[in-house]
């Protein structure tokens, strides 16, 4: 159908095999759970974690009963989804703030993990909150850091603090009593990037959270990180007692699943994605979109939730029979826009679609295909036929449409449009229902 | 120190934790299923691909069984084997002068750092380097190249931030055919390799290299991060529709990431790993050798 792709393509060829039973067997499960672990690992999601989930997920799965509303393939990914999802934690973007201030907030990380151009992101977003920051110039180990986060402070409008190639803990310090004297409300110190098993460079970030006591530590992932991320984030967290994390690079096509070894092996919360190159280019983290993300399809959960809200299993149970018997009429037709009004209008229906969404580039809406407007005058257009022309539009002749056009305001050539519209919905229903595995 | 001396010490944290749990597999004694199970998931922890992981595997599990193998030190031979196969098909890229070498990779793999480390490198091999610094856009990227043209002593031909990239590919191809420099090195900026006009800009440079520089060996290196998971093939794949990749520069080997991707790599596309970066010092960059690459891990 071209709506779910990777993960939910593979597990519906799976389910296309079985019969409607009343429950999952367990056979059943672990096939399907084969898939959910390659799909987990080929997103980088560390092979431990993703052991441990995929035995919570079977253990959750064995034994449910199958939803009428749902298909075998539906109910796998969303019981997956909710633990992606419980797993990686609420929205959670708020930074901390000291009682005695300035808030000092650390950052730490690999090489090239995007703490500098971080620091000048979370400068700008905090100047935008009226507060006052100052970033501190610690990483002095890298050639010319210094002065890419000067750069970087400038282009924020943001006061840099910086003594040259000093001791780290000393400019921390400083930098500290510097924002003190000069009332500055939040201090971001800037680190060098550094391996995870460097002692003396892990002592050093040991020293600087001694000396000046952060309200944040974040820990910044590249989302493109592969299995090591687990080591890590481990090793950080072991040290410095992260308060948070924060992915970069989310403005890629990866699937980003470091995020979850990481948030599955710190426990701490993910406090901000880095989504593009510009200053303003800093999300708070959503975690159902990046669990979607991970699996490799868009928001489909959310749009299955919402489908049952919209849909009562009567009137599902009523379009099935209508699309079996092929009498889907204009009036079904209708009754379908006023549904996925329910569910939130066309926009966000789309926006919840695979490939649709976050990250996606390739396949961006295009808003005159979104044009809500149009619905409107598609409605019009339908209320303006008479009960029969509605049954049965075949009758619709030049002097009905003329008629048609006049009542809803609209034109001859919108009547058209509507029309031939619904026809192809009544094709695209047809191949649907010659689809074994779209269960309606 | 050997030539792979230093390569073997950063990978011997790598090895440790390899050796460990290969260890757990040798105690036992009976190749059963978990066996080659754990040899997938060993591969796997490395980064290789799920995919590529699989089929290794299932490929030495039919030979050994075709063999009747009860060896658990020889099935890992076998793999060894194949590993060392996948990764060593290619003929070794010759940096023959003149050349022109694109380093090109997302941001943050570490691009300017290597192309330091490479400029020292041609210089103690007696040859002359010079260093573009076409990366316009980052901040002060331009300071940290000129940084480490001052520690490889090599000469560098720099522009404004936010100065026409191609522009700088311009002068410094007429500088270096003025001075007969047998290495020009171009640094460029960090893309994420799905932003479709920053790779239209990688391409007009390439574009102008091509066409100031007909006699120039022209060879394309993307840099890959050893911490990077399996985004690192679309990174190469991307890069190769655009401009064409002739080789690979792993960096980051001194920490605990295997870069197992290279073997996905080089099993599906066919790309040679030339060079491996394994420290911030300036002499820390290797030749790639499969042989070692491989013995290191296990």
């Amino acid at each position: 159908m071209g709506l779910f792709s990777g993960l939910s393509e593979k597990l519906n060829h799976i389910f296309s095999k079985l019969t409607k039973k009343g429950r999952l067997t367990e056979l059943e499960i672990k096939t399907a759970m084969r898939e959910v672990r390659v799909a987990l690992l080929e997103a980088d999601v560390n092979i431990g974690v993703v052991k441990d989930f995929v035995a919570k997920v079977s253990e959750r799965a064995v034994g449910q009963e199958i939803l009428k509303s749902l298909s075998p393939t539906e109910q796998v990914i969303k019981i997956v989804n909710e633990e992606l999802i419980a797993l990686m934690g609420a929205t959670n973007a708020k930074l901390a703030v000291s009682d005695n201030l300035p808030t000092v907030i650390m950052m730490a990380g690999l090489q090239g993990a995007g703490k500098t151009t971080l620091v000048g992101k979370l400068g700008f977003m905090l100047k935008k909150q009226g507060k006052k920051p100052l970033l501190v110039a610690c990483d002095v180990y890298r050639p010319a850091a210094i002065n890419q986060l000067k750069v970087v402070g400038e282009k924020a409008g943001c006061t840099v603090f910086e003594k040259g190639q000093g001791n780290p803990v000393k400019i921390a310090k400083e930098g500290v009593a510097y924002a003190k004297s000069y009332g500055f409300d939040t201090v971001i110190i800037d680190t060098a990037g550094r391996l995870q098993i460097d002692d003396a460079l892990m002592r050093e970030l040991e020293e600087i959270k001694a000396a000046v006591n952060p309200a944040e530590i974040l820990l910044v992932i590249d989302a493109m990180t592969g299995q090591v991320a687990v080591e890590v984030a481990e090793t950080f967290n072991r040290r410095l007692e992260i308060s948070g994390l924060v992915l970069t690079k989310l403005d890629g096509d990866t699937r980003g699943g470091a995020t979850l070894s990481a948030k599955a092996i710190t426990g701490k919360p993910i406090k901000f994605c880095s989504v593009g190159e510009k200053l303003g280019d800093l999300e708070p983290f959503y975690p159902d979109r990046m669990a979607n993300r991970i699996l490799g399809m868009g928001d489909v959960l959310t749009l299955i939730e919402k489908a049952q809200e919209a849909i009562t299993e009567e009137d599902a149970k009523k379009m099935e029979k209508k699309i079996k018997e092929n009498s889907f009429t204009l009036d079904d037709y209708l009754t379908q826009f006023e549904t996925m009004k329910k569910m939130g209008g066309i926009k966000d229906v789309l926006s919840m679609m695979p490939n649709m969404g976050l990250g996606a580039s390739k396949f961006k809406i295009r808003e005159e295909d979104v044009d809500e407007k149009k619905m409107l005058s598609m409605k019009a257009v339908i209320q303006s036929m008479t009960k029969k022309e509605r049954q049965n539009p075949n009758i619709i002749n030049s002097s009905r449409k003329q008629r048609i056009a006049k009542g809803s305001g609209t034109s001859v050539q919108e009547v058209n449009r509507v029309l031939k519209q619904f026809e192809q919905t009544k094709q695209l229903m047809k191949q649907m229902k010659n689809n074994k595995a779209f269960k309606f | 120190m050997g030539l792979f001396g230093k390569l073997k010490a950063a990978l011997s944290k790598t090895k440790d934790g390899l050796a460990k749990k290969l260890g757990g597999l040798f105690s036992k004694d009976k190749i059963g299923e978990d066996f080659y199970e754990e040899l997938e998931d060993i591969l796997i922890s490395s980064d290789v691909s799920v995919k590529t992981a699989m089929e290794i595997v299932d490929e030495i599990r039919e030979t050994a069984i075709k063999e009747k193998c009860r060896d658990k030190d020889y099935v890992i031979d076998l793999l060894k084997k194949e590993l060392f196969e996948t990764l060593d098909y290619a003929e070794p890229i010759e940096f023959t002068p003149p050349v022109a070498i694109m380093v090109v990779g997302v941001n943050g793999v570490g691009k300017t750092t290597t192309i330091g480390k490479l400029a020292n490198k041609f210089i103690k091999e007696g040859k002359s380097v010079s260093i573009a610094a076409a990366d316009t856009f980052r901040a002060a990227a331009v300071d940290q190249l000129s940084v480490w043209a001052d520690r490889a002593k090599v000469r560098i031909i720099k522009s404004d931030e936010g100065a026409d990239a191609s522009a700088v590919v311009f002068d410094a191809v007429s500088s270096a055919k003025a001075k007969k420099t047998d290495v020009l090195i171009i640094d460029t900026a960090g893309r994420l390799h799905v932003k479709a006009n920053l790779m239209e800009e990688l391409k007009k440079m390439d574009r102008v290299l091509k066409r100031e520089y007909p006699d120039a060996k022209i060879i394309k290196l993307i840099v890959l991060d050893a911490t990077t998971g399996q985004n690192a093939y679309n990174q190469v794949e991307t890069f190769n529709e655009a401009v064409g990749i002739d080789g690979i520069i792993l960096t980051k080997l001194d920490g605990t990431a295997k870069g197992g991707f290279i073997i996905s790599l080089s099993y599906e596309l066919e790309v040679p790993v030339c060079f491996v970066g394994t420290g911030e010092k300036i002499d820390d960059i290797e030749d790639f050798d499969a042989k070692e690459f491989i013995e290191a891990l296990f």
